[in-house]
């Protein structure tokens, strides 16, 4: 029979009480157990990015966690930045940059894109790239995401 | 074909412009509508056992204990399945001699590559399922695995279907002028080239997936996929699992990425859709990132032996090359696995003058996945071939490589003509792209910039691609040879009681952006604002019927279509309008969501008032008035199999000669997609597609042992392009509309991932030509380049 | 992929995790950051019994001054608490080197120095780096504590003379003498990648004195150099280079043995002109 825990935690401000498989990673908790499908799975081995969130303040790979391990944890996703208004300049400038097409990368590329400014990171076309380069995409081949990122750290989107 | 006015003879508010996407938004706030997201009520989830053997007879499939783990409902293998699928052949009357042999979801008896399902668990949770699936134990007799392609063919080698002679599946001369006498005369420099492609895959972010669901009472299937082609499947399905057609619904929502990945018959989604039936519950299967690995289609593996004839003023005297391809144990259905070579043999040297040609292409089957059509199919290994060769023969005679091009472009006045192999072009702009990407990159300040670094030691190139791109396909492609793919598209035109437009399309959003130019042509067109415009594609049971979005036909085939019904709707409220306002709809207007004197813009009824006055006071109206206030048109390519691109692109390379490493410096693409819709989408096209093409060029191969087993199928291990790497692309446009529809929009999508490759490789070549050595095999990796300079 | 089951412990102290990794009934494995872990029990590659998640042991974290200078780093000290610390560009600055080429920042947050030390990765970075530093590593059981020179801690691919039931608890990385550097290179074939060939080096003074020459994803463990070595000591880089067929280089995907060892005498070549 599968192991089980309980667990508290709060997620995007809202905090609760969940029984737990001590097997089940974050990202599937997140989604599954509290509907916040937002963030998505794509390797489920910690190399694409696609489940990066935001757990106690840093930026995490949900797959690479047990949701036990987030006993006590304040946790944000994509859904909680936009209900927040966290990270709203950077929102307008990927949509203003079209710096997402299927979307998918989408929950950890903003996560990630926003643990850079958020951490004081310059407007250096290179430093971006090295960041985001635990980011998977396929779609834009990334300039895009590279020009998003300028814009809100130069200042030019009113979020 | 167009008429007297139309939407580009005034001004426009959408069309052309930079309009961010809507759906952006969405996806912003994690409020898209994956495959994965979707769960229903007493949903059940499916975990597949999978061959670890390339080849062998399976002699025993033991699912017992897996039966027996709580939570566990059902344990499918080949044979139970078989009594409930007709099995599938992936062939097409056109392509003539292409054979395959029949599939089953499940292997059956025999078992052809690694990664092949075998069985298939349907339990209470993904976790569940797997836990099952390690339960199960399946017992193979080896045989001999087929894995080298090149001795697919020769006596000794074992033939993969018992009920054949060979492991050919297809083979296709083109044979054009006098190619022997070419070759053979004194004044020509002749080149010969071994090219190798590695087989590459599409890594979609989102893997393959569906969701299954089938009510009894109604004898209903509804399948949620992850996919290209909805129509296509609601064919396969309703065939293939005996169900009437109008009882199959296949709805596409969101689709994390596709690029041809997403649009063949996988037997893993087959089966799940049998077992949703079966069950009558409805199951999920989202394939895990080593089942995409192992089972989604791999593209690209060809060895071809090439060569090139010119004299002495650089004209192409003829073109011949060899080509052969492996793909895996059987051909896709229903698109077939012969389509990327017959793009080979039909597009290499398309930008050219060439009056001698001779193209031949062996198909054969081997013992790994299988190959398909993934995007820019063929383009990769044509595009490559022509014009390293023509690159390489440039440096033979001592010729520039732009001028061997200015040389032997096909000229851009002389449209009407066709390719060496016979391809029908036109409105093609070869030398105008070619002329902007050399004003564009600053060439001539690049080759003397070159030149001093190497005083350095600091190796640099340029290489160039002149290419076509295959657009807006219509019948010829594949409904010809009997495949249940639509290449008309229709879009359906509503006007709602607020004033606000409905279009529903038969093409599908993958993230190109195509509702969002949907919604830019329906507004323009009919003249609302477009934030007044809803979009719904990828949903078999709402939408008009379609191809589906693929081969760079969305905005092409698609917007035509949208634009035609918009048109016919406007018409419609203009007769209306005329009545009620008792004026001339010749005298009249729609603009910005309102009837306006056509002279003047004066506001008449705003179409709020129209569609009310129609929907809920009909009274009001003559009683011979019957307003539909809906249009539908559908639009398909008539004149040309293809409705071709071009686009001439550049790639600065540095080459460290101690490391092997190659990074790319710069990228410019200068493309003739005919109309741009919307710039920000294409660019975005462009660059994405020049970013998968630098992934095949230097990074991306599926790698397989001599026993058919997949080296690398993680994504730590199989290298996609992340940020880092990756150079900013320069995009530029030339515009020639096809004259084939009045948007005048062509295909864009393929284009960077077709011709990257061979600019970079090229331009590899360029910096390592002083260093006495030279490379023809992609991916282009530090090793391979080493050895190419004999480091190691 | 989803994980095999297991059971899970999260101790509140360290004596309660060393006696239940001490079970010699139960295949138990510790939980550091995970990020090496936890794709492994994805790919069901490992599947533990029981998992005892050191995530509460806030006494293996943390980087204080050692007794004699140099440094004491808790085994669960994450490495973005090492990009972040003074002290470690100040006392090892190889770590401090490093640390950018290690993944990308969603691992550095979880990822720690015991963990990627107990691991033994011979792709990874961190255990090059304790022999070209001569780290010792504190292990402890149940059964006491003792510290194990990197020298002799690494003994093969994800091998280490980790005995059952112990657990990696500490680094202490010696004080470096007056005048020491170091150097680092890398070639990976994408930022952040496992190499294909690494390096990381340190000696004293302009002329090179004592050398230490550690290699990372070249071999089934992190290796050595001692006679390029001592060929350095000796003054002589262009035989330090030619001295590195000692070792037995062992290819993967992106390399084969002979490329391992053309690359291991460029970023050794590389890393020496940094010094």
């Amino acid at each position: 029979m599968a192991q089980t825990r309980m667990i508290r935690l709060t997620v995007n401000g809202e905090t609760g009480s969940y029984t737990v498989p001590v097997r089940q990673n974050l990202v599937d908790f997140i989604r599954n157990d509290l509907g916040l499908t937002g963030s998505h799975v794509g390797c489920e081995h910690g190399v694409c990015g696609a489940c990066s969130i935001e757990v106690n303040g840093d930026l995490v790979r949900g797959c690479l966690m047990f949701a036990v391990q987030a006993d006590g944890a304040e946790i944000t996703t994509i859904e909680g930045l936009a209900e927040s208004g966290r990270g709203a300049a950077l929102r307008a400038a990927f949509t203003a940059r079209n710096a997402l097409q299927c979307g998918y990368c989408t929950p950890g590329m903003l996560a990630t894109a926003l643990d850079y400014v958020e951490g004081g990171g310059a407007a250096d076309r290179d430093a971006i790239r090295a960041h985001l380069s635990g980011n998977y995409c396929r779609c834009t081949g990334y300039q895009s995401i590279v020009d998003a990122v300028c814009d809100v750290i130069e200042g030019r989107v009113e979020a | 074909m167009s008429g007297p006015l139309t939407i580009f003879d005034r001004p426009r508010d959408y069309i052309g412009q930079p309009v961010p996407r809507a759906d952006t938004k969405r996806l912003l706030q994690g409020r898209g509508t994956f495959i994965d997201d979707i769960q229903l009520p007493r949903m059940l989830h499916a975990a597949f056992v999978r061959s670890s053997v390339a080849h062998g007879v399976i002699t025993g499939i033991d699912v017992a204990e897996a039966r027996a783990l709580p939570g566990v409902v059902a344990v499918y293998t080949g044979a139970d399945i078989a009594p409930h699928v007709e099995p599938y052949v992936g062939v097409l009357s056109h392509l003539a001699g292409l054979r395959s042999a029949p599939q089953m979801p499940l292997a059956v008896g025999v078992t052809r590559w690694i990664g092949e399902p075998l069985a298939m668990i349907v339990a209470q949770s993904r976790a569940v399922a797997e836990d099952a699936a390690a339960l199960v134990t399946v017992e193979i007799d080896p045989l001999e695995a087929v894995t080298d392609m090149e001795t697919a063919l020769d006596p000794a080698t074992p033939v993969i279907h018992a009920e054949m002679d060979s492991n050919l599946a297809w083979e296709r001369t083109v044979d054009v002028g006098d190619v022997d006498a070419a070759f053979a005369r004194d004044d020509v420099t002749v080149v010969e080239r071994r090219f190798r492609f590695g087989r590459h895959t599409g890594v979609t972010l989102e893997t393959r997936g569906a969701v299954a669901a089938y009510d009894p009472s109604e004898d209903e299937l509804t399948f949620w996929y992850s996919g290209q082609a909805p129509h296509m499947m609601q064919f396969i399905f309703a065939k293939h699992l005996g169900l009437p057609e109008e009882n199959v619904r296949v709805v596409s929502q969101d689709v994390g990425g596709s690029f041809g990945i997403k649009i063949h018959t996988y037997g893993d989604e087959v089966a799940t859709a049998l077992a949703a039936k079966l069950l009558g519950r409805p199951v999920k299967f989202v394939a895990d990132r080593m089942e995409s690995f192992l089972s989604d289609i791999h593209a690209r593996d060809h060895v071809v032996d090439g060569r090139i004839a010119v004299d002495a003023e650089g004209r192409v005297a003829a073109l011949a090359f060899d080509d052969i391809t492996g793909i895996g144990p059987f051909s896709m259905y229903p698109r077939t696995s012969a389509i990327e070579a017959n793009q080979v043999l039909n597009l290499t040297g398309a930008p050219y003058v060439i009056g001698n040609y001779r193209a031949h292409a062996k198909v054969v089957f081997q013992n790994k996945n299988m190959m398909c059509q993934y995007r820019a199919v063929g383009h990769p290994i044509a595009m490559a071939v022509a014009d390293c060769l023509l690159e390489d023969a440039a440096h033979e005679i001592g010729m520039d490589v732009v001028e061997i091009r200015r040389r032997n472009l096909i000229p851009d006045d002389a449209y009407p003509t066709q390719s060496a192999s016979g391809m029908k072009l036109d409105d093609l702009s070869h030398h105008k792209s070619l002329e902007t990407l050399v004003e564009t990159m600053d060439y001539d300040a690049r080759r003397a910039e070159h030149a001093k670094l190497r005083e350095d030691g600091i190796y640099r190139g340029l290489g160039l691609i002149s290419m076509v791109e295959v657009t807006n396909p219509s019948p010829m492609f594949y409904g010809i040879g009997g495949a249940p793919i639509a290449s008309q598209d229709g879009a359906t035109i509503r006007l709602d009681a607020g004033g606000g437009v409905h279009v529903s399309s038969s093409v599908t959003e993958q993230g190109q952006g195509t509702n969002a130019i949907l919604a830019q042509i329906a507004a323009d067109v009919f003249g609302v604002p477009i934030a007044r415009v809803k979009v719904t594609t990828g949903d078999t049971r709402t939408t008009p019927y379609g191809g589906g979005t693929w081969a760079s036909r969305g905005a092409g085939i698609g917007g035509e279509a949208c634009l035609q019904a918009a048109q016919a709707l406007k018409e419609q409220v203009l007769e209306v309008a005329a009545v009620i306002l008792q004026s001339a709809p010749g005298k009249l207007d729609i603009r910005a969501g309102a009837v306006v004197d056509a002279e003047g813009g004066a506001e008449r009824m705003t179409l709020s008032d129209l569609a009310r006055t129609v929907y809920y006071r009909g009274n009001e109206l003559p009683a011979d008035l019957k307003p539909e206030l809906v249009a539908t048109r559908h639009y398909r390519v008539t004149d040309f199999p293809f409705v071709f691109t071009n686009c001439a692109m550049a790639a600065e390379v540095e080459v460290d000669p101690e490391t092997g490493f190659v990074q790319v410096l710069n990228f410019w693409a200068v493309e003739d997609c005919g109309r741009v819709i919307n710039p920000v989408l294409v660019d975005e096209q462009v660059r994405g597609g020049v970013v998968q093409g630098i992934g095949g060029a230097l990074y991306e191969e599926c790698i397989y042992d001599a026993e058919g087993q997949l080296q690398n199928a993680t994504m730590a291990d199989y290298l996609v392009p992340m940020a880092f790497e990756m150079p900013d692309i320069v995009v530029k446009h030339v515009e020639t509309p096809t004259k084939t529809s009045v948007l005048g929009a062509k295909g864009a999508g393929e284009a960077g991932t077709g011709g990257a490759p061979g600019a970079v490789m090229n331009a590899v070549n360029d910096a390592l030509r002083p260093l006495g050595a030279e490379i023809h095999q992609m991916p282009m990796t530090p090793e391979r380049i080493l050895r190419a300079l004999g480091k190691v | 992929m989803k994980a095999a089951d297991f059971a899970y412990e999260k101790p509140g102290n360290l004596a309660d995790a060393l006696a239940l990794l001490a079970d010699p009934d139960r295949d138990a494995s510790p939980l550091a950051g995970g990020q090496s872990l936890v794709p492994m029990m994805n790919f069901r590659m490992a599947m533990p019994d029981l998992l005892v998640d050191l995530g509460a042991l806030d006494e293996l974290r943390g980087i204080a001054p050692g007794a004699a200078g140099g440094l004491t780093i808790g085994a669960m000290t994450r490495y973005a608490d090492l990009e972040a610390s003074e002290l470690v560009a100040t006392h090892a600055p190889l770590i401090a080197m490093a640390l950018p080429h290690i993944a990308h920042a969603a691992i550095r947050y979880r990822g720690t120095i015991g963990g990627s030390v107990a691991l033994a990765d011979p792709a990874a970075e961190m255990p090059a780096l304790m022999l070209a530093m001569d780290a010792e590593i504190e292990a402890q059981s149940s059964q006491g504590s003792r510290r194990i020179r990197a020298a002799e801690f690494f003994t093969g691919i994800y091998d280490t003379a980790l005995a059952p039931g112990e657990l990696v608890t500490a680094i202490h990385i010696t004080a470096a003498p007056e005048g020491r550097r170091f150097a680092f290179y890398e070639l990976a074939r994408r930022h952040g990648d496992y190499a294909m060939a690494g390096v990381a080096v340190a000696a004293t003074g302009t002329n090179r004195a004592d050398p230490r020459i550690a290699f990372f994803s070249v071999s089934d463990r992190p290796v050595r150099a001692i006679r390029a070595e001592a060929a350095l000591q000796a003054g002589d880089a262009e035989d330090a280079m030619a001295a590195l067929d000692e070792i037995d280089f062992a290819g993967d995907l992106n390399a084969d043995a002979r490329t391992k060892r053309h690359l291991a005498g460029v970023v050794l070549k590389r890393a020496l002109g940094r010094l």
